[in-house]
């Protein structure tokens, strides 16, 4: 297969730029622990609250390539490990992200695993204890993993059924980091950042999250993200006023239901004077 | 008779002695406010109102009300109400008109149009008419029971009411209520309890009951507190309004606000809210035992404007709700010689606090509003500085006329404050004598057993509207019987358990299945691969969909049999040896069986109502139980009785399946005759509910499906499922065999 590895170009799944990450606590160490080890580490943590990004910090950092997937409920083993094609000359393989991050010893990350179907999450055991191999059973091939090859998976316990739950054979194959929306202070000083908006404004922003949050369970499945409250402040940059930004970035998105809408537009109208 | 109104006094033709001594004032009203065509119907409509022979007292009441009525409204009035109280007096209805003519001045003051008076009197009438008994429908004989309560309501319902809403409440009462002219009463005077479950969902202005969640939404999310709201009702004419408070047993608001100067009613409840809130996250409990009245209230009132305070800091926004709803006392308003200023001091205080821009000029007032500023200024001060601020505030106003007992209220009350009572603590009890407190009351009674009852609505067709809370529905588990009976029957229809066994095998979920040509899938599909490989090679188009995947195929369907149990069961139908229910219990016998082998969700159970005060749900088989003992005892012992009121049944049912965790939610009803009731006269209120419920459950997501054993079923049937929502089962005797078969059909 040394002729595929060379066809692979991992300058691609290299990250040019440093991410922007604020760290909440000693998650930064936790990790490159972990990947010392190449331990396989899970990161839990509601959406939109900087697990994808911290991923991407990491990568940076450790200079390594990072091949990221989004799991989806129709994602099959193939889509992960790779499947048989067909050309002129027949059937060609053609390796999946997990795959190839083995090969070349990435960091393969697994975002919202528990979307994928519960057979999908059986084939990446052998990456994830002491073998550290993938078995390509139509192939007829084993990959010893790359020394420098770890997997990453996330998942978001908030909003996932009791159906989609990973399977204990699973979880224990990891090591875990939970991941919360960051404190006010911590919050703030992100959006400041991301957006380049001010910091009065960015404090009001969380307030208005934090008032959303407490609604969780009460009728939204997730309080409002970081992310959202990026998106809001970018919008007020563009000369948006401040209520409709926020109407648009953080109450329409996140709920239909109309009482809940109203009392995050009540405390909108509350917070910006 | 020496009066100088004489010409006037010759044109009103009556001869009550008592009217010399009033007509005089009377008629000098009338020509300060009604034009000379106005006098003249003033004076004919008296007439008119003596006329009728009714004693002197309507025709004091026209004299004395209509100038000012005619005034405020148009003087046609003056016609209208002399011809209503004419047309009165032709129906049994005489005992009406002195509370009719009592009710028109308040009424007039709140209509404010002619128009709208007339349609006010309009539904007065009309409500008469529909009330009044006639016999053999030629004379009407008996006064209507209801009119002369529903007009000495009016004052009250009109200032709860729209004229729409107002007409809506009485034609429920009189549709529900002509044929009992005792509970006729009890509703017109707001006594029954139907009366005020309408009386407030016609109300105007923002119920409470309509925005509870989005309250409690509110206190979560702004103030991260969940309270108990309780609300308390305005409409009662207690002689100290109730304002908002809290204990430990919750938070008490109205149960209805209206818009008040440009702040809606949900803002209002939310500002009174907020208030509460900020207390219990800022304020601390002071000791009261040592402070005068006059200090407590000034005390109250700092606290107040701190918490407000706070609250700006935290919600900026809010502001404008406070300004609005804040009253402006107007300085120098209140003359300290003649009443108490101690409140519109206060209240001056409190909106200069609120308001950068009061504009008053009290040295005392401002220095310590500057006070309280600064107390602010960096921190969230406390509310013992607060106390320590009053108490000077309080001795440096003090006045001696503060202790007059005509205090001025005007503009002092700010209605979104609670009453602070959580504030104090006093140290020592009241110095009433032991015996004169009040001992908490035993309350040991008997606590009735099971569940507690259910209330349903229930659609009437006549008004498209449904009827609050109408359907009382108890729940129990059905007492049990003999299980081996079930047994017996599964023996005796051995042949035909046999031949279900084999269909249901047919059935079971086959778990892992292939789905063949797919352009994406898990895997290659090589028969398919190498047949396109061909077409390819050999120039033809190849088939790209060469893959093929896996899915999982499981019957994920919840289940529940409600059975009717109305005394008809009992019937022997022509050409049977068994009644109904025993040929039911061995359908839903072999259907129980038939459905355990196939491991879906299941609940049986049966109703039957007597009146809506009594309808019985009886729980057979829940959804968690399997086909044992247990439940093939109670299936054993079900017994028929009584009627069928069906749509609350299926509205209980269909609370049950709505909680369970399922793709397909199915309710199948089994019946032998139309949904009827020993308290319905009208047939047809029942299908309609029916029918409405079953809309109901398919806006839920419920599928129903009727099997009625009712051969006359046609005529009503399709009104209630709907065209496919129903199987009628000519051949009763067949049903054993049916209705499992019809189960498997309706779920594959």
């Amino acid at each position: 297969m040394s002729n595929q590895d060379q066809n692979i170009d991992i300058e691609q799944y290299k990250i040019s730029t440093e991410p922007y990450y604020e760290a909440m606590g000693d998650e930064v160490a936790l990790y490159e622990a972990a990947y010392a080890a190449r331990m396989p580490v899970m990161v839990k943590g509601p959406t939109g609250c900087g697990k994808s990004r911290f991923i991407e910090h990491m990568a940076y950092k450790l200079g390594k390539p990072l091949i990221t997937v989004a799991c989806n409920e129709d994602m099959t083993a193939s889509d992960l490990v790779g499947r048989y094609l067909l050309d002129a000359n027949g059937t060609r393989w053609l390796d999946g992200p997990l795959t190839t991050a083995a090969r070349i010893g990435a960091i393969c990350y697994l975002d919202e695993i528990v979307e994928a179907r519960q057979d999908t999450t059986v084939v990446i055991h052998p990456l994830t204890d002491h073998r550290r191999t993938l078995p390509l059973d139509k192939k007829g091939e084993l990959i010893n993993a790359h020394p420098d090859f770890q997997l990453v998976i996330s998942y978001n316990p908030g909003y996932q059924s009791m159906m989609k739950d990973l399977k204990q054979s699973t979880k224990q194959r990891f090591t875990g980091l939970d991941f919360d929306y960051p404190d006010s202070k911590v919050e703030t000083a992100i959006v400041v950042k991301e957006a380049g908006i001010d910091e009065a404004i960015a404090a009001k922003l969380v307030k208005i999250a934090h008032t959303a949050r407490h609604l969780k369970g009460h009728g939204l499945d997730e309080g409002i993200s970081t992310r959202l409250l990026v998106y809001a402040a970018i919008l007020m940059n563009n000369d948006i006023n401040a209520k409709s930004a926020c109407h648009m970035a953080l109450v329409t998105p996140i709920t239909d239901d109309k009482d809940i809408r109203d009392t995050l537009i009540h405390s909108i109208d509350s917070i910006f004077a | 008779m020496t009066t100088e109104f004489q010409e006037y006094r010759d044109r009103l033709k009556c001869s009550f002695g008592q009217l010399e001594d009033v007509f005089d004032d009377c008629i000098k009203d009338a020509l300060r406010n009604l034009s000379n065509q106005g006098i003249e119907d003033y004076l004919s409509g008296a007439s008119m109102v003596c006329m009728i022979g009714r004693g002197f007292e309507p025709v004091l009441d026209y004299l004395e009300e209509m100038p000012g009525i005619a005034e405020r409204l148009d003087e046609d009035m003056l016609k209208v109400i002399s011809q209503a109280v004419w047309d009165m007096s032709r129906t049994p209805n005489g005992n009406s008109i002195p509370p009719f003519m009592q009710c028109l001045p308040e009424a007039s003051r709140r209509l404010g149009s002619s128009n709208q008076m007339k349609k006010f009197i309009e539904i007065i009438f009309e409500m008469m008419h529909a009330t009044t008994g006639s016999i053999h429908g030629h004379h009407t004989t008996f006064p209507s029971p209801g009119l002369p309560d529903l007009l000495q309501q009016i004052p009250y319902l009109l200032s709860q009411l729209s004229l729409e809403g107002l007409k809506n409440w009485i034609d429920y009462g009189v549709r529900n209520y002509n044929d009992h002219p005792e509970r006729q009463r009890d509703y017109f005077i707001l006594q029954s309890a139907d009366s005020k479950a309408m009386l407030q969902r016609e109300r105007s202005g923002t119920l409470y009951m309509d925005h509870e969640r989005q309250l409690d939404l509110y206190l979560r999310s702004m103030w991260e507190q969940h309270e108990y709201l309780v609300p308390y009702s305005l409409g009662f004419d207690e002689l100290r309004k109730p304002v908002p408070y809290y204990d430990n047993m919750g938070m008490r608001i109205p149960d209805v606000y209206d818009d008040l100067n440009g702040v809606s009613g949900i803002n209002r409840y939310r500002i009174a809210l907020a208030h509460m809130a900020g207390h219990k996250r800022w304020s601390t409990r002071q000791i009261a035992d040592n402070l005068s009245p006059f200090q407590r209230v000034a005390v109250e009132i700092l606290e107040d404007s701190r918490i407000e305070a706070l609250m700006l800091k935290e919600y900026p926004g809010m502001k404008k709700y406070l300004l609005a709803l804040h009253p402006a006392p107007v300085e120098g308003s209140c003359d300290n010689e003649k009443e108490s200023c101690v409140l519109h001091r206060l209240a001056m205080l409190s909106r200069a606090i609120l308001d950068e821009n009061h504009g008053y000029q009290n040295p005392k007032i401002l220095d310590c509003v500057e006070q309280f500023h600064a107390a602010l200024k960096d921190s969230e001060s406390s509310s013992q500085e607060m106390l320590q601020i009053a108490i000077s505030f309080t001795a440096k106003t003090r006045l001696q006329s503060d202790l007059s007992p005509n205090i001025r209220f005007e503009d002092t009350i700010v209605d979104y404050r609670d009453d602070n009572r959580h504030m104090w603590v006093f140290i020592e009890e009241d110095d009433e004598p032991e015996d004169m407190q009040a001992k908490p009351q035993e309350t040991d009674e008997d606590k009735p057993e099971g569940l507690p009852p259910r209330h349903y609505q229930e659609w009437d067709y006549n008004t498209t509207s449904y009827k609050p809370d109408w359907v009382t529905l108890y729940e129990s588990l059905h007492p049990p019987g003999n299980a081996s009976d079930i047994d017996k029957i599964l023996e005796k229809h051995a042949a035909l358990a046999n031949y279900l066994k084999r269909i249901l095998d047919l059935l079971k979920p086959q778990h892992y299945v292939r789905v063949r040509y797919q352009e994406e899938g898990s895997e290659l599909d090589l028969d398919v691969a190498i047949r396109s490989i061909i077409d390819f090679k050999s120039g033809a188009q190849p088939d790209p969909r060469i893959n093929m995947s896996h899915k999982h195929d499981g019957r994920d369907i919840a289940v529940l049999l409600l059975m009717d149990l109305s005394a008809s069961l009992n019937d022997i139908p022509d050409g049977c040896t068994q009644s109904i229910l025993e040929l039911s219990r061995e359908a839903v016998t072999l259907l129980g069986w038939s459905i355990e082998q196939l491991n879906d969700k299941f609940a049986i159970a049966g109703f039957h109502s007597d009146t809506r005060h009594n309808v019985r749900y009886h729980h057979i088989k829940g959804f968690s139980e399997h086909w044992d003992d247990n439940v093939k005892s109670r299936l054993a012992a079900i017994e028929p009785g009584y009627s069928t009121r069906m749509g609350a049944a299926v509205r209980h049912a269909a609370h049950y399946l709505s909680g369970q965790v399922a793709e397909k939610k199915l309710l199948l009803i089994l019946t032998d005759g139309e949904p009827a009731d020993i308290d319905i006269s009208d047939e047809r209120i029942l299908i309609e509910d029916t029918h409405k419920s079953i809309e109901e459950l398919s806006a839920k997501g419920i599928y129903t499906h009727c099997i009625s054993l009712d051969k006359k079923a046609d005529n009503y049937i399709q009104d209630i499922f709907g065209s496919n929502g129903y199987t009628v089962i000519d051949h009763v005797e067949k049903l054993p065999e049916q209705l499992p078969k019809l189960f498997m059909s309706l779920t594959t």
